[in-house]
């Protein structure tokens, strides 16, 4: 029997170099949900920058702590958790990069990618476990979705230890 | 893949060849340390190529800014060349598509330095 949603989920190491590879499923996952070139590009960057946010300030690069990824295709969109090991922040208190004083900053455009690229964003400060990210693309309904794939799939997984 | 770089001189530009990956960590650490070596080298006049550019993120796009502010800084100019679609979206939706000087032809950029360059 078959469901409506497809499930890709990940464990990552707290190392920036596992973000390569998580790009690199993200942009299969991406195309397997049917989404074009270019919506592809701005669901891997907004994967990349949340990703690096929960390895870069969540866990503080401890490669004890582990980044648990899951992707969740439905028919009409995807969805993104991003839930790592560290002590949450809230996304309103980062400053607005277009301002005019912060143009020249060099950090803190991560989170206003990830909004300009997806349809919905939010954050979860979970006590005791960590911070989730969840943020949502919807398909151009136009582009009919790829139904390869099995209705749970598990790739890279790294059990932590 | 990691970022590449390799420089050359045209004229009195140093014209700097990136290709790969600009990202939090490696590439990003690379770029700030070629930025560095040429202004002390005392070249202030930087051409960024960035045609075979793969992918940049937002620590890319900042090692940008800081080279930009750097080369500023010490009276010179970083100007960009060869934007891919991806980087220049970037810089538009960043609204630094109007503080960086983008050109898409490199004799023309090196060009716009004008005289007080050398070009």
């Amino acid at each position: 029997m078959t469901t409506d949603t497809s499930v890709v989920e990940v464990t990552l190491e707290s190392d920036l170099k596992k973000v390569e590879f998580a790009d690199e499923i993200s942009r299969r996952v991406s195309a397997t949900a049917g989404f074009d070139e270019d919506d592809r590009q701005k669901i891997e960057m907004a994967v990349h920058e949340s990703l690096i946010n929960a390895i870069y300030h969540g866990n503080k690069n401890d490669e004890t702590k582990y980044v648990y990824l899951r992707f969740e295709i439905h028919g009409d969109r995807l969805v993104v958790h991003i839930r790592d090991q560290g002590q949450g922040f809230n996304p309103d208190t980062v400053a607005d990069p277009l301002a005019t004083e912060n143009l020249l900053k060099v950090s803190g455009r991560g989170i206003f990618l990830i909004r300009a690229f997806m349809d919905e964003f939010k954050v979860e400060n979970l006590p005791g476990v960590g911070t989730e990210v969840t943020m949502m693309k919807k398909l151009n309904s136009s582009i009919t979705p790829n139904q390869g794939g099995t209705d749970r799939e598990h790739e890279g997984h790294n059990t932590p230890s | 893949m990691s970022m590449k770089a390799t420089t050359r001189q045209v004229d009195s530009i140093t014209v700097i060849d990136l290709s790969g990956r600009i990202t939090l960590g490696e590439g990003c650490v690379q770029l700030r340390q070629l930025i560095r070596d040429e202004l002390g080298r005392g070249n202030k006049n930087l051409l960024v190529n960035l045609a075979d550019v793969t992918y940049i993120d937002s620590s890319g796009i900042g090692e940008l800014v800081s080279a930009f502010t750097a080369v500023s800084n010490q009276g010179g100019q970083l100007k960009l060349l060869n934007l891919t679609k991806k980087v220049h979206d970037l810089l538009q939706i960043t609204k630094l598509y109007t503080v960086f000087d983008v050109h898409d032809d490199e004799a023309k950029a090196i060009a716009s330095y004008g005289k007080s360059a050398g070009a």
